[in-house]
This record gives structure tokens, sequence and C-alpha cells, in this order.
């Protein structure tokens, strides 16, 4: 599915190096996660997918389901089927959640050549993701990520994830500022979607989100690198011991 | 003070084309008072203070340089499913043919030269009147030109709450036509009356209306300058509100190589509110384009509210301008006060100057101004990409979020949602080129 080799990756405006080449490979129907010290280069990573500007390729490459992403205009990356549930989900003043949603839903459509969805439908097939999800229907109506508190802001990113069904599902700290209710019904939203065509990459700090999301592959990520891959035990290891085992091994 | 001799031979040149028309003897009274006020002012000129960031050589020059008629396609026009009282004008001249019988309940609507021409009418205390008080401390030359010389316009009073909208109708069909429209609105005691404007009206347009609002009377306003590129226009509302009036008014434009809204407010009665608001959206690319908001408010009674909402988009050179006053007179205490305005300016050739101003002579009030200018928002651009919404669909989702603000300004949300419509179809067709 996700294919990424060697890929380095600096600054645009700076001399500095983020990425210091990046090996992963995510297969169709799997859950990777990947844990790693803060400023070891994981949201650079999921922002580099998708198209983030201010970020350049300096070598390697990294393609969805064997196209180039790269290449790709970053509305183009996310018709192709590639989804970022952001850390810092972003609040757009006077554009409401619904007209983004239509929007987006629409945009991918055209551009994978199929026909827009009708406004009845969109409607039932809103109301019923966002009730798993318990969003109510007045966040519904509010602008964009605005007045919401911070469990509702990554409510909303798997809400989005839930109408857009991606193929390939990055999920960048998802977890961190949810109630353990809140976690439940995002690992709910998450495990409804999982299924043999789709894989998530779920960045992480701590185990409690994996207990729920079951991973099949667990990766550490240091200083702009993978340096280590495993099972779900490695999350364990890190939630007991911290990074400084690990890292020491691998220094 | 003398006018320079280069401004009388200006104002001269411009006049030697006019022709006043005939009326009763307070009409000819009001018009030839104008005259002498327009001769002892001078048209403006870009020397001018008031003038210093729009240049107003083609709204003074002889004639009216031309301009390119615009094909709206098949778009529907505006307010189209919106019930209200037509009044068409064509090249600035009433056309009886494609309007609506001009009585309806609550209101009396006349062809302003007909009212001219009775010794007797309601019109008299205000044609010239508030064009006149608006004359100070600020000089509106081409205002007091179209008091003098305006060939066409409606009378209108409305006496009680007038359920349809009046909608003026403005219709641009030689691309050399220069017109001069005067409007003068009469809002009695507890009235309530809705006027619509939209159209380019002629290739250069200079509309003058003058509003009196009565105790507890209310007046919406909503108007759409048509979006012929080269177009040139220069309006003035002068408006007088009595006690616990209400007046609301919001403009769109959007293109027009040069247009200059003047807003003229007075509160003079207490508890009064005046609310005015713009949205231009212009895109040099299609020709130039220059806007300039001009709002004078004046408050001269105890407890008033007046806002000022204004916001431009800019592209590829386009211009916008703003200058905007608040004043606040001796006595007038428990004022509140509010303006803001705004650009987005979605290229680095495009330019926004802003000049807003405070003047305050009563120690119990609240005012507030704030002017900014900004560019897209990456981050919130980024997001939308993200989701799969292609760049251009997500820049004019942002501009139509900027805009916002001042639409709901508009207190009919019918009114406000075609607006809206208008926006967006508008920008759909300007990304499909
Ligand atoms: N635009 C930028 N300007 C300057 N430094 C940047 C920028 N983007 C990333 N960095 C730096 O790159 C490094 C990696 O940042 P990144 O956000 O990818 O880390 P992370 O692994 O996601 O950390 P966390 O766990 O705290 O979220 C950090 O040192 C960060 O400061
Ligand atoms: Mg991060």
């Amino acid at each position: 599915m996700l294919s990424i080799k060697n890929l380095h990756v600096k600054l645009e405006e700076e001399d500095k190096q983020i990425l210091k080449g990046v090996d992963l490979e995510v297969e169709a129907g799997r859950v990777h996660a990947i844990m790693g010290p803060n400023g070891s280069g994981k949201s650079t990573l999921s922002y580099v997918l998708s198209g983030r500007d201010g970020y350049e390729v300096t070598d390697g490459t990294a393609t969805l389901e064997g196209a180039d992403l790269l290449e790709m205009e970053a509305e183009e990356r996310a018709a192709a089927g590639l989804f970022l549930a952001f850390q810092y989900p972003v609040e757009i003043p006077g554009v409401g959640n619904m007209t983004f949603l239509r929007t987006a839903l629409n945009a991918q459509r055209k551009a994978r050549g199929e026909d827009e969805i009708s406004a009845g439908d969109f409607l039932k097939l809103v109301r019923e993701k966002a009730k798993a999800l318990k969003i109510d229907a007045d966040m519904l109506k509010r602008p964009v990520n605005v007045g919401f508190s911070g469990g509702e802001k990554k409510r909303n990113e798997i809400l989005q994830m839930a109408m857009l069904e991606p193929k390939m599902c990055i999920l960048d700290e998802t977890d961190s500022g949810l109630d353990v209710d809140a976690m439940k019904l995002v690992a709910d939203g998450v495990n409804a979607l999982r299924d043999a065509g789709r894989a998530f990459l779920v960045i992480t700090h701590y185990q409690r989100l994996l207990d729920h999301i079951q991973p099949d592959v667990v990766h550490i990520m240091a200083d702009g690198r993978i340096v280590k891959t495993g099972g779900p035990e490695l999350a364990l290891e890190v939630e007991q011991n911290g990074y400084a085992d690990i890292l020491g091994e691998t220094a | 003070m003398a006018v320079a001799q280069a401004k009388q031979d200006l104002t001269e040149a411009r006049l030697a084309g006019l022709e006043m028309p005939a009326g009763a003897g307070w009409a000819t009274e009001a018009r030839q008072g104008a005259l002498a006020r327009l001769r002892a002012m001078g048209l403006p000129g870009r020397r001018d203070e008031y003038w210093r960031y729009t240049d107003p050589t083609s709204l003074t020059a002889a004639a009216a340089p031309r301009a390119a008629l615009f094909d709206p396609g098949d778009e529907p026009p505006l307010y189209d499913g919106i019930d209200r009282l037509k009044i068409v004008f064509v090249d600035g001249v009433f056309d009886p043919a494609q309007s609506d019988d001009l009585s309806a309940e609550g209101l009396e609507v006349e062809r302003l030269s007909d009212a001219m021409a009775k010794d007797i009418h309601w019109a008299r205390d205000l044609y010239g009147v508030l064009e006149a008080r608006g004359q100070v401390p600020v000089a509106r030359p081409l205002a007091a030109l179209n008091t003098a010389f305006a060939t066409d316009g409606v009378a209108i009073r409305a006496t009680g709450k007038v359920s349809r909208p009046v909608s003026l109708i403005y219709l641009h069909r030689a691309e050399t036509s220069d017109a001069i429209l005067h409007h003068v609105v009469r809002v009695e005691e507890g009235a309530d009356l809705t006027i619509l404007e939209n159209g380019p009206a002629a290739a250069r347009f200079n509309k003058c209306m003058e509003i009196s609002v009565a105790d507890r009377g209310a007046f919406h306003h909503v108007r759409a300058q048509g979006r012929d590129h080269e177009r040139r226009a220069v309006t003035h509302m002068f408006a007088r509100l009595g006690a616990e009036s209400l007046y609301k008014s919001f403009t769109l434009t959007a293109n027009g190589v040069l247009t200059r809204n003047e807003h003229v407010v007075e509160l003079t009665g207490d508890d009064a509110v005046a609310h005015v608001a713009g949205a231009a959206m212009g895109d040099g690319k299609r020709g130039a384009f220059h806007h300039d908001d001009t709002v004078f408010v004046t408050h001269d009674a105890v407890n008033c509210e007046s806002r000022q909402v204004f916001k431009k988009v800019l592209r590829n050179g386009a211009q916008g301008v703003f200058q905007g006053k608040i004043l606040v007179k001796p006595g007038a205490q428990k004022t509140d006060g509010y303006q803001i305005s705004q650009a987005l300016l979605l290229d680095e050739d495009s330019s926004f100057q802003a000049k807003p101003e405070l003047e305050i002579y009563a120690d119990d009030v609240s005012c507030s101004h704030g002017s900014t200018t900004g560019a897209i928002d990456e981050t919130a651009l980024f997001y939308l990409r993200a989701r799969g919404v292609p760049k251009d669909v997500a820049t004019d989702l942002l501009v139509l979020a900027f805009i916002d603000e001042a639409i709901q300004e508009i207190e009919d949300t019918r009114l406000a949602d075609d607006i809206r419509l208008r926006l967006q179809q508008w920008l759909e067709r300007r990304r499909q080129g």
C-alpha cells in the first residue's frame, strides 16, 4: 500500500535535515504504529506524505499503491486515497463543517471520475457517521473546528476519515487530548474502517490507544530514521522503560 | 477660499456638456444652489486630500470613457426569487415598459421629474438638502454636481411597513452612456422599507440617494454593483436618522475599473442604529480594478450605535481603499461606534490602503476601529487541500468565509443567501475561466 524508501527531507527555508533516510512498508489490511521521542520527525513524515509546503525531499521515494506521491499535489494525494488525521486540526472560521465535508467528498469523487453525492444521501451519511462518534448536530453546523474542544477536534478528524473512506490512513497523535470514553469512540471509529483493502499508520506516544487498536507492527523513530521495528510488544517495552534502552541498543 | 484656476477650468469643462433639467421653482432653486456649491468647491483632483488614494480624473472628465458590456450568460438575475417592486433604468433613463406599476401598499413612488415639477412636494425637504449638509466638513463636489444635473431618479415615501422591497435595476446597454441619477427616500415614523439596487447602470454612473428615516423607522438597503469590468461609478448615500430608527446598508462590488462609494450618515435622534457594510471582490487580470469605500458617520444624539464592516478580496493588481470616519459630537454620550476594514490580498501585486479616523468630543463613549491586510491562511488552505479540495476551490471557500462577516449585516436572510449564492456562482464561473 504505502512504500517509503530512503526518504530524506530538509526544511525548504533553512538548512535543517529532519528526515534522514526513512524506510517503511505498510501493507494493505495492516495497522502499523510509529512511536518515538518528541522532535524525532513523525509529524514531518506525515506532512511530507500528505503534501504540505515548506519541505524539500532531497532523496528517496514515497509511493501509494505504486503511484509516486511526491509528484502529486496535496489534493491529488487525498483523491488517491491518502488521509492524514492532523496532530493539530485547523480551525477555519466562516467555513461550515457540513460545507467542508461535502465539498471535500465531492471533490474527491470528481477527481476519481465518480458522480457527486446527492444532498439527501450526504445528509444521511453524515448523520449516521456523526452519531457513532457522538458528534452532535450543533458541531456539524459550526465552522470547521472553531470553538471545538481538543477532544472534539480529534473526533471531527475521525468523522472526516469515516466520510472520505481513504485507503491509507495516517493518524498523528489522534489519542492526545482524548478522555477515556472519547479514546474508545475514536478507536471504535478506526476499527470499524479496518478491512483488507485499507491500511493504517498510527503515530502515538502511548500504549493506551494501541490497547484498543491492535497494531500488527510497531516502529520506533528517532532522529529522522526508523531505528527499530517489532511486534506489539515493542510498544509495551516503550511504555515500561522509555526510549533509553531501545535507543541505547541501536546507537 | 478661491478655487484654483486649473480646478475652475476642469469644472467648467465638465459643466459645458451638462444641461439643467427644468422643474418647479423649488426644484430649480435646489439645483442652482447645488451648482453654486459645486463652483465654490470645484471638481476633485488628484491633489485633494480626500482623493489621495483614488484618481477622480475619469469621473470628472467631460466625456465618459467607453465601457464594454458584460455578458452574464445564462445566470438568473439577482434577487430572482424575491417578490419585489421593479423599477428599471436603462443607461440612466427610467423605462416604464420594463418596470412594475409604481404603486404598493404603504408606499408612494414617483419618477423624480414628476415630483420636481410639482409646486408642493415632500421631496423639497430632502432634495439637495442632505447632500448640502454632507458637504461639511469634507467637500463632495461630485454629489453637488449630481444634485444640479440629475436627469432621472425616483422619489419614494414609505408610510407603513412595506411588504415588498423596492428594486432599482440599472441596465447598461450603450458603451458610452453617462448617467446621473438622484433618488430621494423618506421613511415616515414607524415605517419600514427595503431598497434593492443592482446593475452596472452605465459606462459612467454618478448616483446620489438621500434618505431620511423618521423616528422608529427602518431602512434596509442591499446593493450589487454590476460586473461590467470597464464601468466607472461614483455613488453617494446621504442619510439622516431619527430617534430609535434603523439604517442598514450592504453593498457587493465585483469588477469595475473604478468605483467610489461614499456614505454619509448622521444619527440625529437618540437610540438610532446605523450599520454600513460592503464586500468588494476585484481581479486586475480582467482589466484594472479600483474600489474605494469612503464613509463618514456622525453621532449627534445619545445612545446611538454605528457599525462599519468592509471586506475586500483583491488579486492580480487590484486596488482597494477604505476611508472611514466616526465623528462623535459634543453631547453624543453613550455612543457605541465600531469600524473594521479588512483586505485579503491574494498576491503581492494587489494593494489596500486604509485611513480609519475617530474624532470624539464626548466623554462617555465606546468607539473602536481596526484595519487589517492579510494573505490567505496557508495552514487552512493546506488542511482543505489535504481533504481533497483543489487549491482554487479551497481558496474560494476561504474567500467566501472572509467576506461573510459583511454579508451577515444583511438582516433579511433570503437576501443574504441570494448574495452568498451569487458570490459562489461568480467565483465558480471565474474558476472556469
Ligand atoms: N517548519 C519547521 N521549522 C523549524 N523546525 C521544524 C519545522 N518542522 C519541523 N521542525 C523540526 O523538525 C523536528 C521534527 O519535528 P516533528 O514535528 O516532525 O516531530 P514529532 O516527531 O512529530 O514530535 P512530537 O512527538 O513532539 O509531535 C523538530 O526538531 C522540529 O522542531
Ligand atoms: Mg508530532
